[in-house]
């Protein structure tokens, strides 16, 4: 007879206390972790999505006294005219240490052009990596290939160019294959061709005036992937669009915080689920505290028959309890519209947390019983038989 | 051999208009082996006195010795070890864990020794033997007769072989046939040397019994005209292992 069998034996004997107690831990940890495992799919569902909301790093050319705005947004020191970014460089951002973390990368080329008399600014761009750097663009028409152009809204109205017609740019009869959806930008007032084809009306071929990145690092600050493309390419000037990075961060805190804040709520429910529990059972138990401290029990062996319950229950509300959060969690998240259960992946460090969190809480939560059994009146407890 | 000494024991419950004197002024000796039956009316103080040498509830006033062992001079949980090594209880109404074998019930003291668990079921064995409750060693306490659940009480209470044994209405409960087996068990644990005092309100069951010490009031009215307290050595370390 060892103290692990008497306490064994006890929950078996008193299996409607033990299932209340084990049900109480279940609950608490099932629902912590599912409120984890779902913000944690939450976060990689948004990764995944901001992943392709745009660009975020933006690759400059270095310069001092011009500037240009771009998509309302500074782009430093820009000259059409003066310096560029040599385009066999780029390969070289596919080389830093964070590589996996790049979404895409979309070179700008910028140009002055004349159309139907009037000058507009002209962007050969990749439109492959557009469709991450700019999800939102709605494009009425096709994608343009080739000798083809697509116009945004404003320079559509304003230059009276619609789908299929033929525009001389520099010579070169071009095709307007779409025209932009407005969107509110200066993307509404460009011409776009294919990056190809404006470099060479533009006489830019080699080279580009900016380079667009759609990045997201959640285990490393943006601001370490701006030093590493800096280090690749140290003719351009590389800097971060911080207030994307920002609301990126802040949104993923928010739901950190509101999930933390949820499962200590929860856990102290649990919690408390377990002590009143114990504290009934101890009570419905005097007689037995009473023998056993009258044959000889010291307090300490009192105390550690309530511990070692609450710590075969909370060992098993711990397993059953992840198993039952991640497993609703899963099949909850499936069911969502746009999300995929792969998105709550089985994270060995929230197991071995929660299985922790269990025991924690269940040895906490018994103590305050365990230590009122430890110091019961031996001669009390049998006088209240 | 263990000797018991009580001098001038006294037991105060409550204060002021509510103070109630449950033992006044005790003195008396037990020889080692000797079997004692305590008898008197109900509230005559039997079962104060049995706590009080249970080391399970301390007197206001007055010295209980056990070989020398000042037993209330002893920390609360140096008392407990005391308990384990020096004392088996016998309960009127058995006090068996129901969720325990017969088996399992009578190696109960032993879960805090440091021995083998085949060593400790060897001790339970043999106890169980002594008792004649070999066969039911499986059997849970709602499966065995009242009389079977005192021995297996009284097997629980010599397991680990203490010196002492404190009854309280061991045969309370017990129809005649049961009674006769379960005081001729402790009279047998008297001839091989184990101290016994035991509560009883029975005539018969005291019969058993070397001495009977009758009490009332809290006083003992006879049964102590003979024995004089001896002298003692000072308080020796208690060893017990933890």
């Amino acid at each position: 007879m060892t103290l692990k069998e008497i306490a064994v034996k006890n929950l078996m004997r008193r299996k409607g206390k033990a299932f209340f107690i084990l049900a109480g831990l279940v609950v608490g940890v099932a629902t912590v972790v599912g409120i984890i495992s779902f913000v944690h799919a939450m976060t990689r569902d948004i990764n995944h999505k901001l992943e392709k909301f745009g660009a975020n790093i933006l690759i400059v050319p270095e310069t001092e006294d011009l500037s240009l705005v771009y998509g309302g947004m500074n782009l430093g020191g820009v000259s059409f005219e003066a310096r560029e970014i040599d385009q066999s460089g780029l390969v070289e951002i596919q080389t830093i240490k964070n590589a996996a973390n790049i979404a895409a990368v979309g070179p700008v080329v910028l140009g002055a052009v004349a159309v139907k008399g009037r000058k507009v600014l002209m962007a050969g761009i990749d439109f492959e990596a557009n469709y991450i750097l700019k999800p939102w663009w709605q494009i009425n028409g096709k994608v343009p290939s080739g000798q083809e152009v697509i116009v945004g809204a404003e320079a559509s109205k304003t230059l009276g160019l619609t789908v299929n017609q033929i525009v001389f740019i520099k010579g070169e009869p071009l095709r307007v294959s779409g025209v932009l959806a407005s969107t509110g930008s200066q993307d509404d007032h460009l011409v776009f061709a294919t990056l190809p084809v404006a470099q060479s009306l533009l006489n830019k071929k080699g080279v580009v005036s900016m380079v667009e990145v759609a990045a997201l690092c959640n285990a490393c600050p943006i601001d370490e992937m701006v030093k590493q493309i800096s280090g690749k390419l140290p003719g351009a000037r590389t800097m971060a669009i911080q207030q994307v990075v920002k609301g990126r961060m802040e949104t993923l805190g928010q739901f950190t915080r509101f999930s933390y804040l949820i499962s200590a709520i929860v856990v102290f429910i649990g919690g408390m689920v377990v002590l009143v529990t114990f504290m009934g059972s101890v009570r419905e138990r005097t007689r037995e505290i009473g023998i056993f401290r009258a044959i000889g029990f010291r307090k300490k062996h009192v105390m550690g028959i309530t511990f070692l319950e609450a710590a075969i229950l909370s060992i098993m509300g711990g397993i059953i309890g992840y198993g039952l959060g991640f497993g609703i969690t899963r099949l909850g998240f499936g069911l969502l519209p746009d999300k995929t259960p792969a998105l709550v992946a089985f994270e060995p460090q929230l197991a071995a947390g929660a299985l922790l969190m269990a025991v924690l809480v269940g040895l906490a939560a018994s103590a305050y019983p365990a230590f009122m059994a430890a110091r019961m009146d031996p001669n009390q407890a049998l006088q209240a038989l | 051999m263990t000797q018991i000494v009580a001098e001038n024991i006294e037991k105060i419950y409550g204060t002021g208009d509510s103070r109630f004197t449950a033992v006044s002024d005790m003195s008396f000796a037990v020889a080692p082996g000797e079997f004692v039956a305590v008898m008197g009316e109900s509230g005559a103080g039997k079962s104060t006195l049995l706590s009080i040498l249970g080391a399970l509830n301390a007197p206001t006033s007055g010295r209980y010795r056990v070989d020398g062992i000042d037993v209330y001079g002893l920390s609360r949980e140096k008392q407990a070890d005391f308990r384990r090594e020096f004392l088996g209880f016998v309960f009127q109404h058995f006090h068996l864990m129901p969720y325990l074998s017969v088996l399992e019930n009578v190696m109960l003291p032993l879960t805090t020794s440091p021995l083998k668990r085949h060593e400790k079921k060897a001790l339970a064995a043999r106890a169980l033997e002594t008792v004649g409750l070999m066969k039911k060693a499986g059997h849970l306490p709602f499966e065995i007769s009242g009389g079977e659940k005192e021995r297996t009480a009284v097997a629980r209470a010599i397991v680990n072989e203490p010196p002492i044994i404190l009854a309280d209405e061991p045969t309370g409960n017990l129809d005649t046939r049961n009674t006769g087996d379960v005081m001729a068990l402790l009279r047998r644990l008297s001839k091989q040397g184990t101290t016994i005092i035991m509560v009883t309100h029975s005539r018969t069951c005291s019969a058993f019994a070397d001495r009977i010490m009758t009490i009332a009031d809290g006083r003992i009215w006879a049964g102590n005209e003979d024995h004089i307290i001896p002298e003692m050595e000072p308080t020796p370390e208690i060893t017990c292992p933890a």
